[in-house]
Parts: structure tokens; C-alpha cells; sequence
């Protein structure tokens, strides 16, 4: 069976389907970081003491990244202006760019970690440390899903092009809003965990 | 491909229209780069926590914002949209606000 409304809009809600979907999910997702800036908070006021985060993290590898994440973004929706503008060609490369940033956050990312576990500070270290693994690594792993899907539309997805090129467009937007989100986390996690 | 499957969202009015949208993400990322740097350069400055928290929260919501309203498109949607978020920036402000006025002593837990 089809899925309805995936290109006309639905009458009642003025969205399509996907459109809808797409922004339930994410208001789940405000709730699921929510949870744990909400027990970041709890953990650190009710603490006697708490590190600085620049003291304990790499601040000049965690602005790379931030520089990264917001590129990405940019190449993100220049990917769906792309399609907009029925320029196929350009999308590839501008989604092929947002991938490739994406990856190259989770290398930083990974250089940051094994930095911080040849040093032995480990989730269990402190409470400072358990937060931040949570945090970055919950937000790591909505990177690498955003890349799976955002890889999906470039490779094999893309066919849908041919058939329904206003249907592919949409779940173009529509993956670029759940990256744009995982963007939006870092923004908030980036001065929160490194900087304060 | 990408020539046999222009696709009839490239009208005239719509491309000057995207055309418009694209200087505005061009802008956006400029911005975004610039409060970037201030986060940075302002917590060198070793502010006392209270105001550090404040600013760096203050450059966070602006840029979030930025990102919201002209990446996710969020400045022209639909009302179904806002109502949703309506109801996530509710529970979301209510998470924040318990645990805070939880813990000092003498407000709501003695």
C-alpha cells in the first residue's frame, strides 16, 4: 500500500504526511536531550564542586567541530535548494558534502575520545565525565543516523528522482530537518559541556 | 539524470524565490560563524559563572533560533507545526525549570 500524502497535501492538517511526521519525531527528540540537559543541570548544581569544561576538554577541536556541523547544515539545504531549482547534479554534490562533513565530525570526535582514554578519564571518572559521554555520544550516534539516511538519498534513494521528483524532494527536506536538529543540539551541548 | 527529470517546482517566480532563500542561508551561515567565535572568545574572558551561563545561553538561543527558523524553515510554516512545538516548548520549559527550583533550598523542596 502507499503511502498517502506524500506530495499533495493533506486538507486537514495543510502538511503532507511526512512533513507532520518528521516534526512529532523531532519533538520527541526535544524531549529525549531535554531529559538529559534537565539531569546535566540536576547533576551539576547539586554538586559541592564541577570542573570547567575547558579544563578537561579539547575547546579548539570542539570548535572545529562546531564550524563543521554548521557547514554541514549550509550544504544541507543547499541540497534541497538545489532540487528546487531542479539542478540534480548539484544536489549530488552538496548532499555528498554534507556526508562528508558529517564523517569528519565523527573522526574529530573520535580523535577527542581516545585522547580522553589514553588519559583514563572514562565514563566513570567523575560525574563531569558521564554527562559528557552521554551527551556527545547519544548526539554522535544521531550524527552517523543522520549520515545513514542522508547517504541513502545520495546512493539508491536518489532513484526516485526519475519517478517522483517532488516525493524525492520532500524526503530530501525532510532529512535535512532532522540534521538541522542534530546541528541545533550541538549548538546548545558545544558551550554547555566545553566552554562553562 | 539530473536532465531528464526537471521537475516543474522551477517556475519563475519559484526560482527567484529560492534564489532569494539560498542569500538568505548564505547570510544565516555568516552569522552562525561569528557567534561561534564570540562563544569561544567571550568564555577566555573566565567571566564569573552566573554571567558566563547567561551569555553563553543568550548566543546559544540566538543561534539555535538562526537555525530553526531559516535552515528548518520554521519563520513561514504551517499552524499544525507551531502547535506541535507549542505543546514540545511547554514539557521542554517544564523539564528545565523542575529540576532547578528543586534543588535551592527554601523554594520548593526545604
Amino acid at each position: 500500500m502507499d503511502i498517502p500524502y506524500t506530495v499533495e497535501i493533506r486538507r486537514d492538517t495543510g502538511l503532507t504526511n511526512g512533513k507532520i511526521g518528521i516534526w512529532l519525531f523531532l519533538a520527541s527528540e526535544v524531549m529525549l536531550f531535554g531529559a538529559l540537559f534537565a539531569s546535566y543541570i540536576l547533576i551539576r548544581t547539586g554538586a559541592p564542586s564541577w570542573p570547567r569544561g575547558d579544563t578537561m576538554l579539547d575547546v579548539p577541536l570542539a570548535t572545529l567541530n562546531t564550524i563543521v556541523l554548521i557547514s554541514s547544515s549550509v550544504t544541507m539545504v543547499m541540497a534541497w535548494a538545489s532540487l528546487m531549482r531542479g539542478r540534480f547534479g548539484t544536489f549530488r554534490i552538496y548532499m555528498g558534502g554534507t556526508i562528508l562533513l558529517g564523517f569528519v565530525f565523527l573522526i574529530v570526535k573520535y580523535f577527542e575520545y581516545s585522547a580522553h582514554f589514553h588519559e583514563g578519564a572514562l565514563p566513570h571518572t567523575n560525574n563531569f565525565l558521564a554527562i559528557y559521554y552521554t551527551l556527545t555520544g547519544l548526539h554522535g550516534l544521531h550524527v552517523f543516523g543522520g549520515m545513514v539516511v542522508n547517504a541513502y538519498f545520495w546512493g539508491p534513494g536518489a532513484k526516485l528522482w526519475k519517478t517522483n521528483p517532488t516525493w524525492f524532494t520532500n524526503r530530501v527536506e525532510h532529512s535535512g530537518l532532522f540534521w538541522h536538529f542534530v546541528d541545533l543540539v550541538w549548538i546548545f551541548l558545544f558551550p554547555t559541556l566545553y566552554l562553562l | 539524470m539530473s536532465d531528464h527529470a526537471t521537475t516543474s517546482m522551477t517556475g519563475g517566480d519559484h526560482a527567484v524565490d529560492i534564489d532569494k532563500h539560498v542569500r538568505i542561508y548564505i547570510t544565516v551561515f555568516v552569522a552562525l560563524m561569528v557567534l561561534t567565535i564570540v562563544t569561544v572568545a567571550v568564555s577566555r574572558f573566565h567571566l564569573p559563572v552566573p554571567i558566563a551561563v547567561t551569555v553563553a545561553l543568550i548566543v546559544a538561543i540566538i543561534k539555535g533560533s538562526l537555525v530553526a527558523c531559516y535552515f528548518m524553515h520554521l519563520i513561514s510554516e504551517k499552524k499544525l507545526i507551531y502547535a506541535v512545538l507549542a505543546v514540545t516548548a511547554f514539557f521542554f520549559v517544564a523539564l528545565m525549570v523542575l529540576p532547578v527550583v528543586t534543588v535551592h533550598d527554601g523554594f520548593w523542596i526545604h
